[in-house]
């Protein structure tokens, strides 16, 4: 008889805490099953493991902690999530039916090598789960959704983290589940890491962000950026760009909202200087309100926002923020 | 050392796409088809890699129906060394999913030796974002995906691939042979001249059998239905700064 199978969450994390990916893709676990087993892969992570362990809704934590699962190398990793879910697993009496990442860089980098070691297909950027085996999934720079079904005996699935709501973060749950911890595997050496190159910033990640400004050619230079930045620390927003702006050097590449860049869904979405680009609107219309400000008033923007302000943005903007600051609605500062 | 670059055939990305209304799939009767627009920067880091003097041989292959030839002229025409159209006619049964794209480029690779590999990120059509990752775990060949940078260093037998996360801007080094995958900032790619496009025509353009390749593909995935996204409808124009606030803490009550 064929036991009860379990959905693997594959956590990510910056070995400190949870990224924001993994409470979505608990969500998108939660519609498929009440199984939902964590592993988490990296470097003196016990206190991710321990905060995963009392997410509701999961039933145990395995945590495995070497130096060479520090950086998330595709290779050491996806090599570990194919033994566990091979071999380790049964060693607990588990078998999995799906195994779930966030379709960020993190999880579109390493699913399709576990899925290409295990020889089985993936399904991207799941947008709805109509069942355990049926799902949609946007295509065409999402001007189509397509359903598909899964055939293979084990799915392997990225989630448009935007789709899902976000579990609490903070769970009231009286007891937490078991954490085990796994012997890591010897490390390929097939890669290394040198260096990541990130920007502090105090601001709201992107793609949690309750309100994102972004910012594209109209902006004009990387110092003009400094008006949305003003605006955005008024209203505790994040900043975004379209990829002309990344193109033109004005910020840098994790700024790009669309199709290959970061998908958003903010409650408000204020693009400003963007002109529109299918390739832009892929990675924002969902997003509750948007609104335009161009000068140019056949922006194919203004075709998807709800409010649009024709005009200069280098007057708009400014006035925004005074306007914001008399109106007492500075969320900070 | 030699580069394979897989190409694929995909509709152009100014057309705006029309799902049919049977919900089968997309309209491609009639429609332009070109590139895939990340594949030509695929194609376009090969060839300043070669420039540079890195590369001996770039084999560009295409997996699809026969026209997938004019795809593959264009990349002789833009500096491909040789092209390979791997037919797939015999077997219009089964619709292709990146898994089993990845193991028919590990198949082509047994025969035509490549060091090197460059794929593009994904193909604007079906948005998978899975096939270099894929071909990397069934060669067990380390990869770079994202690449925005790419330095060879084929006498130290590896590359130093910087890539583009949602955190920033990481850089890693792969031992050779290894994978890669391109991300929209790597390069800009050239535009084709005219005698190159002449040249092209005589350069080699083999053409292999799928069925002949004899290898055997199950289906992972039904497609059950296609239907165009709802789309959003275009809202009011507003006067001026005073209104849109208004109309954003009063109407929208998102502020």
């Amino acid at each position: 008889m064929k036991g009860l199978q379990s959905v693997l969450l594959l956590a990510e994390h910056d070995n400190k805490e949870l990224k924001h990916s993994t409470f979505a893709t608990l969500a998108a676990a939660t519609e498929i099953s009440d199984e939902i087993i964590a592993l988490i892969i990296g470097y003196q992570c016990r206190e991710v493991a321990e905060q995963l362990a009392k997410l509701e809704k999961i039933k145990k934590v395995f945590w495995v902690d070497a130096t060479h699962y520090q950086h998330e190398l595709a290779e050491d990793i996806a090599f570990f999530v194919s033994q566990f879910v091979r071999a380790t697993a049964a060693q607990f009496n588990l078998t999995f039916s799906h195994v779930l990442t966030g379709a960020t860089t993190f999880g579109k980098n390493i699913l399709p090598r576990i899925a290409g070691l295990l020889n089985v297909g993936q399904i991207s950027d799941v947008l709805q789960i109509i069942s355990s085996d049926t799902f949609v999934r946007p295509i065409y720079a999402g001007n189509a959704l397509v359903t598909v079904q899964s055939l293979d005996g084990i799915k392997l699935l990225t989630v448009r983290t935007t789709a899902f709501t976000p579990l609490s973060t903070q769970s009231a749950r009286a007891e937490i589940a078991a954490i085990e911890k796994l012997s890591p595997l010897a490390s390929l050496g097939q890669s290394q890491f040198l260096d990541l190159k990130q920007e502090p910033s105090d601001r709201p990640e992107l793609t949690s962000a309750k309100i994102v400004i972004s910012g594209g050619r109209g902006l004009q230079s990387q110092d003009n950026f400094t008006l949305l930045f003003e605006l955005a620390d008024k209203l505790g927003a994040a900043i975004g760009a379209s990829r002309a702006a990344v193109d033109a050097g004005f910020v840098p590449n994790d700024y790009q909202v669309g199709q290959t860049g970061k998908v958003v869904a903010p409650n408000l979405y204020i693009a400003v200087g963007i002109s529109g680009a299918i390739q832009h609107i892929s990675g924002m219309k969902d997003s509750k309100v948007i609104v335009a400000i161009n000068k140019d008033k056949d922006a194919p923007i203004f075709q998807i926002a709800d409010y649009g302000l024709v005009g200069d943005l280098f007057q708009i903007i400014p006035e925004l923020s005074r306007e914001i600051k008399v109106r007492n609605l500075n969320k900070v500062g | 050392m030699k580069c394979l670059v897989p190409v694929k055939r995909v509709i152009d990305f100014n057309v705006k796409v029309r799902v049919k209304p049977d919900g089968s799939g997309v309209e491609t009767d009639h429609v332009k088809m070109s590139m895939n627009p990340f594949d030509e920067i695929a194609l376009e880091a090969a060839l300043r890699l070669k420039e540079a003097g890195h590369l001996t041989e770039i084999i560009a292959v295409s997996i699809g129906e026969q026209a997938c030839q004019e795809t593959l002229r264009v990349a002789l025409a833009r500096g491909a060394d040789r092209a390979y159209l791997i037919d797939t006619k015999e077997i219009s049964d089964i619709s292709l999913e990146p898994i089993h794209i990845a193991n028919i480029l590990k198949k082509f690779l047994a025969q035509h030796a490549c060091e090197l590999v460059i794929l593009g990120k994904q193909a604007i059509d079906d948005d998978c974002n899975q096939t270099g990752q894929m071909l990397a775990a069934l060669l067990n060949w380390p990869q770079g995906t994202f690449a925005s940078k790419i330095e060879l260093e084929p006498t130290q037998k590896k590359v130093t691939v910087t890539r583009e996360v949602d955190g920033g801007l990481q850089t890693l080094v792969l031992q050779l042979p290894a994978i890669i995958t391109s991300d929209l900032r790597l390069n800009e790619p050239r535009y084709i001249s005219l005698p190159n496009v002449m040249k092209a025509k005589s350069k080699p353009l083999d053409i292999l059998s799928l069925k002949e390749m004899d290898m055997p593909l199950q289906p992972h995935t039904k497609v059950l239905k296609v239907e165009p996204a709802k789309s959003r409808q275009a809202g009011v124009l507003v006067e001026n700064v005073q209104e849109l606030l208004d109309k954003l803490m009063y109407e929208a009550k998102v502020l």
